[in-house]
């Protein structure tokens, strides 16, 4: 911004203002600049661009998006690059605080020179996603040092070279808790134990093998109800699937997984939220229920890889660009929800009809729980499409849109889960 | 390693033990009355006890009992918070109170307490209809029969506001000794001399403002006490901020013989809360929460404002009230010994601090001779930390975001960790920051932090052995 904007309070007026530069965001403004949109700035609010990927010193990286096998810090930075060498203005250190209402929305926004604003024809959200806090998770016990989220352990680890604990617990069975081990074998400290509330392990096959070759113990149905310690964590009471209770010695808990997107922009904005999966409320072209503003990427669910938000970053700035130069699509008049315990989420949840092309040509669910049988979209009695099903948790779940939209305007379609179903 | 504050060179007029919201008070009180006084404290940093977890609430002790000292201390507390408040930089959410009936029963008991209201001073209370109740909190649940509004029951600052007092006292003279846990003490007729941790104190006259372990140390230090502490924990639950649009202001339930109740209402830092819970314990330190309560607290919240099931939850925590066998306050004067005892402040301390402090100056005159008060004492900012007022993330030069959910600057960071009253622990720095306090818990700014407080905080948020990266 200019010195001049600070001083006067002017509004800075651009195109297109991208929150978030992970993945998503780089490709989404990569993109943008690539096909001719130059008035277009990248809000950053951490000292560099890449996103949660700077702080994972794991493989693999890249694949989708440069064909080759990278460490997270490596791929973040050559993301960033790309945005750069397209031109991409970058705004590192730059804090959004506040997303006013379209059309022509003012976002409030601060750095270390003060408070400014910024008003643009278009808004892409691509603020990522977080895991849940132990508070949210309602672990009891008391407020002590140690109990820390993998992305907090990765980012101490792997930025400052900082260990919270040497002896901790880890909360989940993800991939990311996983990856916790690997973080933890590589600054030295040696989890005692892996627990997972679910009855089996979310992850997949070859993440989990390694507990074994680390020598840690995994218990399944098992939760941790609270933390103990007094300045310090001193261990925990986990509670097994006979409900007996017992505790064990650690220093720290790792409390991974469970990500949640980082939607609180959004949701203080008063935009329309997803319950089920806490993003944005979308339709195929990754619009939001403000037409001026578009979500690409972890904010629109948890949680998928680093290329799939890369992806979506890409496909929705299409969209968006397209907007920008022929109009918006047309508003969306069919809604999607998902119904009984087995699904979570369904995003996109709204669709437009007799559109241009979209960024999204399928939806994406999630299970709540380990289950299997026919997966079924409905409007009314009319059955849209049905699709075989046998997933976990945090698995991807895809359904095609195209045929979604024969149920034609103002149709209501609910997905189902009908267990033990194996054909239509 | 605790860091440990020295002892004054010089006996004072004054020791006061416990740095809580009734200590800071009391200190600044004397302070500014011309006294020397030294604080006692025995954690790291101050607000470290029962002042840590409380609800936030400037009450005017409309339901208090009639007559009662705690009565009184919370009107003289509530007139002097509105008086200084602007000079210290203290805020005022202005939301007013609902004490909302739920049930027949409840409603029956409305007049009475609204005669208790009027016979308290409060004489601005008055009953609501169906609508005004909804048209004051809309979202609230249906089936509020009634209800009696406060109009002057306010949010505040729980650690700006005693934070401030500690630094009034400090910037006019007084002495803070953190790390100085009180292991024994003797009054010869004119001195007493109190060991701590950090080395002995000579003072003319001492305030027990010991929280949670004042009838413990009334007994070390008078021989016997006249009460017993018997912790109340409170649970709450955090909401975030965008649940503000749910709760415009305090809705309080009608209060039983035994409890206030579980309250819901807005926090200076721009959340919502629900608690809290009342679970007599013998602990005076272990303020654990768990799973099951703060379950039936999110319910409980849900049947007050529905929209708050749907509503993410931001922290949780539990806070231990000081209460004793009694309802109202323990004070104690030994004025041959020169020692008051400001004992059992349960629920209502930070409502009722300052009028607290003038209390304990009244009756310390009574066995003292006077001290000139300061002509022009310093008046000093509190931290700027409520949501509502400017904050320093708005201003040049703040040094970038440090903590992104409750946008502390690197510059306030820095701040709070240099000066006589530097945070020395993280639970410190959080409450002259609002630091970590946010939705992620420390997922995005644990680095960070922990790289800027590496050396400074006990215990630190890192081993002191680095990763070999």
């Amino acid at each position: 911004m200019t010195e001049a904007s600070l001083k006067d309070g002017a509004v800075e007026d651009v195109a297109v203002a991208i929150v978030g530069g992970g993945p998503a965001g780089l490709a989404a403004a990569t993109r943008l600049a690539e096909q001719g949109i130059r008035d277009l700035v990248l809000l950053e609010r951490e000292e560099e661009a890449g996103g949660i990927p700077r702080h994972c010193g794991h493989y693999p990286f890249g694949l989708r998006e440069m064909q080759r096998l990278l460490r997270g810090p490596d791929y973040a930075r050559r993301l960033a690059a790309r945005a750069r060498a397209a031109g991409v203005d970058i705004r590192t250190r730059t804090s959004v605080v506040r997303l006013g209402p379209g059309p022509h929305p003012t976002l409030d926004l601060t750095t270390p020179e003060g408070a400014t604003r910024l008003r643009a024809e278009r808004v892409l959200l691509a603020t990522g996603v977080r895991e849940t806090s132990r508070a949210a998770r309602l672990i009891g016990g008391g407020r002590m040092r140690g109990v820390v989220s993998t992305g907090a352990l990765q980012s101490m680890i792997y930025l400052k070279g900082l260990v919270p604990f040497r002896r901790p617990v880890v909360l989940g069975t993800e991939l990311v808790s996983f990856s916790s081990l690997m973080t933890c074998r590589h600054a030295g400290a040696r989890p005692v134990a892996m627990v997972e509330p679910g009855t089996r392990i979310t992850a997949r096959s070859f993440a989990r093998a390694l507990p074994a070759l680390m020598g840690i113990p995994v218990h399944l149905e098992t939760t941790v109800e609270a933390i103990h310690g007094t300045d310090r964590v001193e261990g925990v009471t986990l509670a097994g699937p006979d409900g007996a209770r017992r505790e064990i010695d650690c220093d720290g808990v790792i409390v991974s997984g469970a990500f949640t997107p980082e939607a609180s922009l959004a949701r203080l904005g008063g935009f329309a939220i997803d319950a089920g999966g806490g993003g944005p409320v979308i339709d195929q072209y990754g619009r939001m229920s403000d037409p001026a503003y578009y979500a690409a990427g972890n904010l629109l669910r948890p949680v998928e890889t680093a290329g799939w938000s890369w992806r979506e970053g890409l496909t929705v700035a299409d969209a968006l660009a397209a907007d920008l130069r022929g109009g918006p699509p047309p508003p969306p008049t069919i809604r999607l929800s998902v119904t009984g315990d087995a699904l979570r989420f369904v995003t996109p949840s709204r669709l437009s009809l007799d559109g241009p092309a979209p960024a999204f040509d399928a939806v994406q669910l999630r299970a709540a729980r380990a289950a299997r049988g026919l997966l079924t979209a409905r409007a009314g009695s009319r059955i849209l499409w049905t699709g075989r099903l046998d997933t976990l948790p945090e698995r991807r779940i895809l359904a095609p849109i195209a045929p979604l939209l024969a149920a034609g305007p103002g149709a209501e379609i609910t997905f189902a889960l009908e267990e033990g179903r194996e054909t239509s | 390693m605790i860091e440990r504050d020295r002892p004054p060179q010089a006996p004072v007029d004054i020791a006061v033990i416990g740095a809580g919201v009734v200590g800071c008070a009391v200190a600044r009180r004397f302070t500014l009355d011309g006294a020397r006084v030294c604080v006692l404290e025995k954690a790291v940093d101050i607000l470290d006890g029962a002042s840590k977890g409380n609800s936030g609430i400037l009450h005017t002790g409309f339901d208090a009992p009639v007559g009662s000292l705690e009565q009184r201390c919370i009107a003289d507390g509530y007139a002097e918070y509105m008086e200084i408040r602007d000079r210290l930089g203290l805020p005022l959410l202005e939301t007013g109170a609902l004490v909302v009936a739920w049930t027949e029963a409840e409603e029956a008991r409305l007049p009475a307490l609204l005669d208790q209201a009027r016979a308290n001073g409060v004489a601005d209370a008055r009953l609501l209809d169906k609508a005004a109740i909804k048209a004051r909190e809309p979202h609230l649940a249906d089936g509020a029969r009634a209800a009696i509004l406060v109009p002057r029951e306010y949010v505040i600052d729980p650690w700006a506001a005693p934070t401030a007092y500690m630094m009034q006292a400090l910037t006019n003279g007084a002495h803070l000794m953190r790390g100085a846990g009180v292991t024994a003490g003797a009054f010869d007729g004119d001195l007493w001399r109190i060991e701590t941790d950090a080395g002995p104190v000579l003072a003319r006259a001492v305030i027990n403002c010991a929280g949670l372990f004042g009838d413990r140390i009334d007994a070390m230090l008078l021989g016997d006490s006249h009460f017993t502490i018997r912790p109340r924990k409170g649970q709450f639950v955090v909401f975030d901020k965008a649940a503000t649009a749910l709760v415009s202001g305090i809705v309080l339930p009608t209060p039983s013989a035994t409890t206030k109740g579980v309250v819901v209402c807005r926090t200076a830092y721009g959340n919502v809360l629900v608690g809290p819970t009342a679970e007599e314990q013998e602990s005076r330190t272990d303020a654990a929460t768990d799973r099951e309560t703060l379950r039936m607290l999110i319910d409980k919240a849900a049947t007050i404002v529905p929209a708050l099931a749907d509503q993410p939850v931001t922290a949780a925590y539990a806070g231990l009230r000081p209460a004793s066998e009694e309802k109202d306050y323990r004070v104690r004067v030994e004025a041959d010994r020169r020692y008051i005892t400001l004992g059992g402040i349960r629920s209502t301390g930070l409502s009722a601090a300052l009028g607290l402090a003038r209390h304990a100056a009244d009756l310390h005159a009574t066995f003292a001779a006077s001290t000139v008060p300061l002509s022009e004492p310093h008046w000093p900012r509190a931290p700027r930390l409520a949501e509502h007022a400017p904050r320093d993330w708005a201003e040049a030069d703040n040094g970038g975001i440090l903590c992104h959910c409750e946008l502390v600057t690197r510059r306030e960071v820095a701040a709070a960790l240099t000066g006589p009253l530097a945070a020395r622990g993280l639970g410190g720095l959080k409450r002259r920051t609002r630091v970590t306090m946010g939705r992620c818990q420390g997922f995005y700014c644990s680095a960070a932090l922990a790289d800027v407080t590496a050396g400074r905080l006990d215990p630190p948020m890192a081993l002191p052995d680095r990763a070999d990266d």
